[in-house]
């Protein structure tokens, strides 16, 4: 093999490695209009039929005690916790947000988080290898991970993807006896909830929480008191995260070509140098041991 | 060429052991490895949770961010010199390159192949690398591949050393006219996958304490790799020249001193860079006012102590020439590291937890048995190959004809 069979073998590697797509699937390519869903704090009585309902849909065991998880699990996809707030008690639903940018999505080395056209994220089982960097990605801690489990998988709300599919509705929609929960299309949605914070400034406060945060999520929420109360992350920024890693993914294939093309310049010409004097250069197969004899 | 049958003779008697088994450093490691796969027995049989701390919050612990965060940081000692030697030319630090790509090549064996001890479905690993499935706008995706393709480069910049140990002489020259190629290539991924370390944590914003995360967090991981790696080369210097005494060559010893300062002055110097960038992001990042904290006060020894220091110290070492100055600063620098890696990936990660994740005895032994067993395969080849011996007498018989040739054709 030599310097150019080398650099041919280089390129091939560098194609391969080089060329990721750069974005974390922002746009949808279908022209499906994604779906959401909208939470209307002001609404939720917290009586948890929608922790029953997912429980239901989704197979997983039947919550015992769903007011004492306040957190989504792996075994309980949606957890509604109760906060005291300035204007009294307010529960609020959490689950999985279904980023329009996923930040799990662009981590995943696999693809096993997949943003589905319709809105859903989705976990994948023949394609995670359980490396949980979605989980240190995620600024909602959404993707929950069964540790004690020697075939582990993520846990994590699907917005009931086959539901939806199927042209019906995520279960906790379904359940929810307050009207609390409003499924559809995610833009008109927004609409929507513009609508009621135009119609009731007192009730509501100005901003609808996942209409722009981390780009925009899937599941959007209303709220009386400001979302710091309900312990809502507020210091997650606008920006889709995957663009927090897309310029250091952009420089990979501008050093994958530069870098080999300057450092081969370079070791030509220092070689070249040492032909002239040391005539030594050529086999550089690291021979350890000097020149001299041996004694 | 020895027959097959020959071969494999030598190769049996090659795996007794050398050297008397009942050495302080056996007896302290082997009880350890021990330990340490008996409890990934349990971690496979049992899950994660059996014998880690790790939680839906904290979800990389000890074996990532010791193992592979800090231990792959500590590799980089290997493409800055085979940089040196072969693409500047610097043939004063010729006879430390097949340790030191050696000690490179099996960091990523042992400690990006601890990677695999940490997987939940360790069984799909060959997703990413067979392409049912690539997650291509993911920055584990590229670490991973370019661990495995520098894995690939590594071996074969050491590979010659392994044909002069089998006897092998043809196959010794093909090898060994792809150094060249390897080592650019190598240099090239390692400058990729070592700031890669630092982007897996750029999505992590948020979670890891101000004072330690940034934007720049590739370029601090990359730049400290080099003095990371320098470091660790300096260290294991000293101790090879202790335990391999017998197996040294001259040319080993008689550059020693002045690698080691040669070595010092380019950590100094990148420390120098490091903590210009460091101070760039405190200010830059309008984060001087976290320093009164207490997480800002941890900073600072991590800066101060053990970046600031040993710049010091390496400076000093260079200007008196004092290898005890330079082995010291690389000591300090070394704990800084760890330091640093830790604060990244550990300390700083969910700092305000009311929880903290602390790991679990079993965690802490299975990553000092991974170590040890490093150690334990270093050993082994130095014992055997021409690591820090000088090549079989063919070898340089050989090296000296080409370059006769060439001079010839010029």
């Amino acid at each position: 093999m030599n310097r150019r069979g080398f650099l041919k073998t280089l390129g091939l590697a560098g194609a391969t490695v080089a060329c990721p797509r750069m974005s974390g699937a922002a746009e949808p390519e279908s022209g499906v209009e994604p779906y959401g869903i909208l939470v209307d704090t002001t609404l939720c009585a917290g009586c948890n039929s929608c922790t029953y309902a997912c429980a239901e849909a989704n197979g997983l065991p039947e919550p015992e005690d769903p007011e004492a998880v306040t957190k989504p699990t792996t075994d309980q996809w949606t957890a509604v916790k109760t906060w005291k707030t300035s204007k009294g008690d307010v529960s609020v639903k959490r689950q999985c947000m279904h980023c329009v940018s996923p930040a799990c999505h662009s981590a995943c080395l696999t693809s096993a988080l997949d943003k589905t056209a319709e809105g859903p994220v989705v976990w994948r089982e023949d394609k995670c290898m359980g490396c949980r960097f979605c989980m240190i990605s995620c600024p909602f801690d959404g993707p929950k991970f069964e540790y004690s489990s020697t075939k582990p998988r993520i846990r994590k709300c699907v917005m009931c993807a086959d539901r939806l599919r199927k042209g019906g509705e995520p279960a906790c929609v379904e359940n929810c006896p307050e009207g609390a929960l409003t499924f559809g299309k995610r833009g008109d949605l927004l609409r929507t909830a513009h609508k009621r914070i135009a119609d009731q400034p007192d009730k509501y406060v100005d901003h609808i929480y996942g209409e722009r945060e981390v780009g925009g999520t899937s599941w959007l929420y209303l709220a009386g008191v400001p979302f710091e109360e309900l312990g809502f992350p507020t210091d997650v920024g606008e920006k889709p995260y995957p663009e927090l890693t897309a310029s250091f993914l952009y420089s990979v294939p501008m050093v994958l070509t530069l870098a080999p093309a300057l450092m081969l310049g370079v070791a030509r010409a220092t070689h070249r140098d040492e032909d002239e004097t040391a005539g030594e250069a050529a086999n550089d197969g690291a021979a350890n041991g000097g020149e001299e004899e041996r004694s | 060429m020895k027959g097959a049958a020959g071969l494999w003779r030598f190769l049996l008697s090659e795996l007794k052991p050398k050297g008397s088994l009942f050495t302080p450093f056996n007896l302290v490691s082997v009880p350890i490895m021990i330990a340490a796969a008996v409890i990934l027995y349990i971690r496979f049989t049992h899950g994660l949770s059996a014998v880690t701390n790790l939680s839906q919050e904290v979800p990389w612990g000890l074996w990532k961010g010791l193992n592979v965060v800090t231990g792959v940081a500590f590799a980089g000692g290997a493409y800055v010199v085979t940089f040196l030697v072969y693409v500047l030319g610097q043939k004063r630090y010729h006879s430390i390159v097949r340790i030191t790509v050696l000690n490179g090549f099996l960091a990523y064996v042992f400690y990006a192949g601890a990677l695999l001890l940490d997987l939940g479905r360790p069984w799909k690993v060959i997703n990413p690398i067979i392409g049912n499935s690539f997650g291509v706008s993911s920055v584990l995706f590229l670490v991973a591949w370019h661990f495995m393709l520098y894995m690939m480069a590594a071996f074969v910049e050491f590979s010659p050393a392994v044909a002069e140990w089998l006897g092998l002489r043809r196959l010794r020259r093909t090898l060994a006219a792809l150094t060249l190629g390897a080592v650019v290539f190598g240099v090239t991924l390692s400058m990729l996958h070592q700031s890669g370390l630092g982007a897996l944590f750029l999505m992590a914003k948020g979670k890891i304490h101000p004072l330690w995360y940034s934007e720049f967090i590739p370029l601090h991981f990359f730049v400290s790799s080099v003095f990371a790696g320098l470091s660790l080369v300096i260290f294991e210097g000293t101790l090879s020249r202790r335990v391999f005494r017998s197996r040294m060559s001259e040319e080993h010893h008689a550059h020693h001193d002045d690698i080691v300062l040669g070595l010092s002055k380019i950590c100094a110097a990148t420390m120098f860079a490091y903590l210009f960038l460091k101070v760039l992001d405190l200010v830059h990042g309008q984060k001087t006012g976290l320093l009164g904290t207490p997480m800002g006060h941890w900073y600072l020894v991590e800066i101060v102590g053990f970046v600031l220091v040993p710049m010091a110290l390496f400076t000093e070492a260079v200007r008196w020439r004092s290898l005890w100055l330079a082995k010291t600063g690389a000591i300090l620098t070394m704990l800084g590291i760890v330091l640093n890696r830790l604060n990244v990936s550990i300390v700083g990660f969910r700092w305000t937890e009311p929880v903290r994740y602390v790991p679990t005895p079993y965690e802490v032994v299975v990553t000092l048995g991974v170590i040890f067993a490093e150690i334990w395969v270093l050993r082994w080849v130095i014992n055997r190959m021409p690591v820090l011996s000088e090549s079989p007498a063919w070898v340089r018989e050989e090296a000296a004809q080409p370059a006769i040739a060439e001079r010839v054709a010029a």
